[in-house]
């Protein structure tokens, strides 16, 4: 009877887990086509977007440049002894470039961006949404999708790229110190070495992936705060779900795009 | 001015009103009693739209607001206003801000002549020292006036409230209900008013209905609602004066 009771327990708990799903991935795509729909009507509201541009470039600067700092310095302090036991110590500048370039500094940034800004954007599109904020706006003939969730979705696709650009030389910066702590290097020497090896064709994907990135953290996070129920427990959870449900979807569609990339240009 | 034809909307299986009809004339104050979730702020809601009815019709100027289409629907709102239970006020803007976005949103006006329109409804709630304030920092009365001004800011001519006393002491509640019946004397609008505060409806209503079961179960004057003989209208109103009595 109890072995019962507890199956059933877990059915009940996995059905509910999988319709939660379900209801996301369907809430996800409808959310996308709405914001396609209204992204091209005007008003174009390109004061809310610089706003939000300036805000989540602002909230996230000071947490991506130590992150992107540190990851410089840790990756290449685990790269270098690796290097010297192949006697590969000379590639080190190129092979922590490349990794950086193409995958740290793109997925760090954008996870790190989901952390901080889904979730800002999830609470506060919640609170807004539990204490009547957008049926006010909704009744003072103004279109809240538009105001609110496509001007941040704008915002968060574009600002992204430019952190991770950032990112990417604030890590080389991390990169260049930890090798000055290990070896006598010059920074011409470091730069040039890294200029060499990563090639044109390594940068493009890895930055025009974080467009995406930046459109999920910002689809995410609108679409868990506008549609927040249930009061204050409601827009905890729609903040704690944003960062959840982008950080998936960011690693989920890194790895795709990885593998339209590697399979348009094989040689990349 | 307002038609309301047999509106429904229901919850899952929770029917939460029941085909119910209303008629509210011009520059007429009219009070929705009814027992907290018995469906008052539905209805509201209905009429603007912000929910959709499963069924029924509202006419609103002789327009049929369920046909409308969205641009239509608000150029038609832009003709009503609403003061949310809680006030609604934007958070991260200033009592300034939030008097000016419905005027810059929805008017042709100046900066000059929005700027004389702010100070002047500040003025009829008597909060003009606030208008640099933020939302966070208001009394609840506060945010209930400056969300007043807020609503009447680009001079609708429908008027709905929410609960507009709800969570306020007995004289700042009094202070409001009065301050509601100068401002539709003063610019002559047809007001609803859902409430289930007693002095507040007496201060206001010219004709009042009971919302019950989902339907309106009983329309009249203020005074032959509380002084019915009615068990129910009876219970309701020994009730409220009771809780009223007690908070005073």
């Amino acid at each position: 009877m109890k072995s019962q009771s507890l199956q059933e327990k877990i059915y009940r708990s996995f059905e509910k887990k999988s319709n939660n799903f379900f209801e996301t991935i369907g809430g996800l795509t409808e959310f996308t086509i709405l914001f396609f729909k209204n992204v091209f009507k005007p008003p174009y509201e390109v004061d809310q977007i610089r706003k939000h541009m300036d805000i989540l470039g602002i909230q996230t600067f000071p947490i991506v440049s130590l992150t992107g700092f540190i990851i410089g310095l840790v990756i290449t302090m685990q790269t270098q002894p690796v290097l010297v036991r192949f006697g590969a110590e000379a590639f080190l500048p190129g092979s922590v470039g490349i990794s950086i370039v193409r995958e740290l500094g793109p997925v760090i940034t954008a996870l790190i961006f989901a952390g901080r800004v889904s979730s800002g954007i999830g609470a506060e599109l919640g609170s807004m949404r539990v204490t009547e904020q957008i049926d006010a706006m909704e009744v003072g003939a103004v279109n809240p999708f538009k105001y609110l969730v496509v001007t941040r979705i704008f915002a968060c696709t574009f600002i992204l790229p430019i952190l991770t650009v950032y990112v990417i030389f604030i890590a080389l910066f991390g990169a260049y110190v930890a090798v000055l702590l290990v070896q006598n290097m010059s920074f011409d020497y470091f730069t040039g070495a890294v200029i060499k090896s990563v090639e044109f064709g390594d940068a493009i994907p890895g930055i025009a992936k974080t467009f995406v990135f930046g459109f999920i953290v910002g689809v995410v996070g609108t679409y868990k705060g506008y549609t927040a129920t249930n009061g204050t427990e409601g827009v905890g959870r729609a903040s704690t779900t944003s960062v959840v449900v982008s950080s998936i979807l960011i690693l989920i569609f890194d790895m795709i795009l990885v593998k339209i990339t590697l399979w348009l240009w094989p040689t990349i | 001015m307002v038609i309301i034809e047999k509106l429904s909307k229901s919850f899952g299986s929770h029917l939460v009103l029941d085909e119910v009809s209303l008629k509210v004339e011009e520059a007429e104050n009219l009070v929705v009693f009814g027992r907290s979730g018995t469906g008052k702020s539905v209805l509201l809601k209905c009429i603007v739209r912000l929910m959709e009815p499963d069924g029924g019709n509202v006419s609103i100027f002789g327009k049929d607001v369920m046909g409308l289409g969205i641009d239509e629907l608000n150029e038609l709102r832009q003709q009503m206003g609403f003061l949310f239970q809680g006030a609604a006020l934007y958070d991260s803007m200033s009592v300034r801000g939030n008097l000016d976005f419905p005027l810059i949103r929805n008017s042709h006006l100046t900066p000059k002549e929005r700027e004389m329109r702010i100070k002047d409804v500040l003025e009829k709630v008597s909060l003009e020292e606030a208008i640099d304030k933020m939302p966070a920092d208001l009394s609840g009365g506060m945010k209930k006036r400056i969300g007043l001004a807020r609503a009447i800011i680009t001079e609708p001519k429908l008027m709905l409230y929410d609960e507009p006393t709800t969570g306020l002491d007995p004289i700042t509640a009094k202070e409001i209900s009065k301050l509601i019946l100068d401002l539709q004397k003063e610019l002559k609008m047809t007001s609803v008013i859902v409430t289930h505060d007693i002095l507040c409806a007496k201060i206001i209503a010219d004709r009042a209905v009971m919302l019950e079961d989902g339907k309106i179960q009983y329309t009249g004057d203020i005074t032959e609602l509380t002084t019915s003989k009615d068990p129910f209208l009876k219970n309701f109103f020994s009730d409220e004066l009771i809780e009223e009595i007690g908070r005073k």
